[in-house]
């Protein structure tokens, strides 16, 4: 039996796209409503398993497992897309910048960047979250920086390349100044990778604020997230393991959507790499 | 060779040194006196004063940078604040356990990956190969700590084989202590297979359309050959990159899987450090970290060329 290509296009795009709009309905859901509140304590109803009076059980303090997952989704999805923009205006900036005009300015940012690539980048953030201290938008400092260096390669790479087309030097040729030739000509031809990009780093972020929490240096509670979620059910593996299950299964489902629409989006945008 | 070897050590050198100018700046950027925040709030005088002295904290940056980086180079961290032990004996002390988890799991997700990517491309477009993508692809949408504590509550809760809380070491009882790895480093393996896997196939595909493939099946050697001995260290050496990277990102992810298993390693040690302000040991765990995730580039760097030879003559 031979099958053209692993799971046809239309398909992952299909199964991503359901699981996407699944939580992002949820997410955007839980700004209005919520089936309870999702902090009130509830002592008398701790630690009710899923399917009764709460669909999704309670937690350690009788909380509603469904609220907290929903507006666990708001607080994921929001930070990662607050996250994604700091790395993807930081970096573009500089990318555009330094592959455009190059000269010795270039080189300067291409040796730091290439230091900064040369460490993982949740050590980045780790060491930025010791200063800033655990706190919501913290994270989304440290983990956007984190993700800058990234890129700002990316980008630069994009820029170099399009820089050699006929149509830049006609732009060039013209009399256009080189503000209006970089972001009427060469922007807009260097939005499809960068849009591959931040499709696949909105999926890190969603993991690494995801670890950050769980590690009780990312959101702080009471505010629930996927992540600080988990990281207050591992006492309760054994009497309550549907506390570990729901809110790890969110955060596995939520990537799979980013990463089968990532996969989507870059065979659609760039053929080239199609099947890599 | 040797000239290959050479250049790329120097080419680590501004890499180290960012590096260290880093993590130096990273306490400079706490607000507050520096040697308040390197030796705690319950420091007495005496002692802030010996400490500003000692590490020139009155002179300008460059100059306390360098002394910064003599008392490294001297295997001098400062001391804990929390714990009161030197910082470069607790880093080392923490860094063997990491080390042998994160080693362990990246040769055994590497042998998995390298074999399933070869016969996924060896039988391309099968269902084979179709089931080898997909759960590949599957693996990177798992969270390491997710994956963690099921594997607990399946193994360590339901089954009771093994154990859900606390650490022996080898030191204390090496019958016991292989109990407490083997869940860590599953769960590792599980994390990663999957992108290495994707990088096999992916080297393995391409390998296999290249010309000597052709000639040596043409000159009727056995598969089993062709595969092993001609495919095998050619697909292989992109892969071997991916290790690199593989290692980095379980450097810096360590502590999630620490944190799972209760286990007393060196990110477990950082993001402690982090809750406790204790600046010192957080330094002293980044620079480790850092540098090792240097080293790990550099190693596999030097020996990419015994799997793909051009790289070297160049």
């Amino acid at each position: 039996m031979r099958i053209r290509a692993p799971l046809s296009l239309s398909l992952r795009s299909l199964i991503g796209g359901f699981l996407g709009t699944v939580v992002l309905v949820a997410a955007i859901l839980s700004t209005v409503w919520t089936p309870a509140n999702p902090n009130r304590l509830n002592v008398t109803q701790r630690l009710s398993p899923p399917g009764g009076e709460y669909l999704l059980g309670t937690d350690e303090f009788g909380r509603d497992i469904l609220s907290r997952i929903m507006t666990g989704a708001w607080t994921s999805l929001s930070l990662a897309f607050l996250i994604v923009c700091v790395a993807i205006v930081a970096g573009s900036t500089i990318g555009l910048m330094s592959g455009f005009f190059r000269g010795w300015i270039d080189r300067v940012v291409m040796m730091l960047n290439d230091a900064l690539l040369a460490f993982p980048g949740i050590l980045l953030a780790l060491g930025l979250v010791s200063v800033i201290g655990p706190q919501r938008y913290g994270i989304v400092v440290a983990l956007g920086i984190a993700f800058t260096p990234t890129t700002i390669r990316v980008v630069r790479g994009t820029v170099l390349s399009l820089r050699q087309r006929e149509y830049v030097e006609a732009s060039r040729a013209l009399g256009n100044g080189p503000f209006y030739t970089l972001f009427r000509h060469v922007l807009p031809n260097a939005l499809a990778p960068i849009a591959v990009l931040a499709t696949s780093m909105f999926g890190w972020a969603i993991l690494l604020e995801s670890a950050l929490s769980f590690l009780g240096l990312g959101v702080p509670p009471p505010a629930a997230t996927w992540g600080n979620m988990l990281s207050a059910a591992r006492p309760y593996l054994a009497s309550a393991p549907w506390l570990s299950i729901i809110p790890g299964a969110c955060i596995a489902m939520s990537l799979l959507a980013v990463n089968l629409l990532g996969d989507a989006l870059r065979d659609r945008l760039d053929p080239r790499m199609q099947g890599a | 060779m040797i000239g290959f070897l050479l250049r790329r050590l120097l080419a680590a050198v501004p890499t180290v040194l960012l590096v260290s100018v880093a993590v130096f700046l990273l306490i400079r950027m706490i607000p507050g006196d520096p040697a308040i925040v390197m030796l705690g709030e319950g420091a007495n005088d005496a002692a802030l004063a010996a400490f500003r002295s000692e590490l020139g904290l009155d002179r300008p940056l460059p100059v306390q940078f360098i002394v910064w980086a003599e008392h490294v180079l001297q295997g001098d961290l400062g001391r804990s604040i929390l714990l009161g032990q030197p910082v470069s004996t607790l880093v080392l002390d923490r860094l063997q356990l990491s080390a042998m988890i994160i080693l362990l799991a990246v040769a055994v997700a590497s042998v998995l990956a390298v074999a399933a990517g070869l016969l996924a491309a060896w039988r391309q477009n099968s269902l084979t190969d179709v089931g080898i993508v997909a759960l590949a692809t599957a693996g990177l949408s798992l969270p390491s700590f997710w994956i963690g504590l099921l594997l607990l509550f399946v193994f360590g809760i339901k089954l009771s084989w093994l154990p859900v809380v606390g650490y022996v070491s080898f030191a204390e009882d090496p019958g016991q202590a292989w109990r407490f790895l083997v869940l860590p480093v599953l769960t590792l393996v599980i994390v990663e297979v999957g992108v290495l896997t994707r990088m096999a196939r992916a080297s393995a595909v391409e390998v296999l359309r290249l010309e000597y493939i052709t000639h040596a099946r043409a000159k009727g050697l056995p598969e089993r050959t062709v595969l092993f001995k001609h495919a095998l260290p050619n697909a292989f050496a992109p892969t071997l990159t991916m290790i690199g990277i593989v290692i980095g990102a379980l450097l810096g992810g360590i502590a999630v899987v620490e944190t799972v298993f209760t286990l007393p390693g060196l990110g477990r040690l950082l993001v402690e450090a982090i809750y406790g302000r204790d600046y010192p040991v957080i330094q002293g765990c980044l620079l480790v970290i850092a540098l090792a995730y240097v080293l790990v580039n550099l190693v596999v760097d030097l020996l990419y060329p015994f799997f793909d030879p051009r790289i070297g003559l160049e």
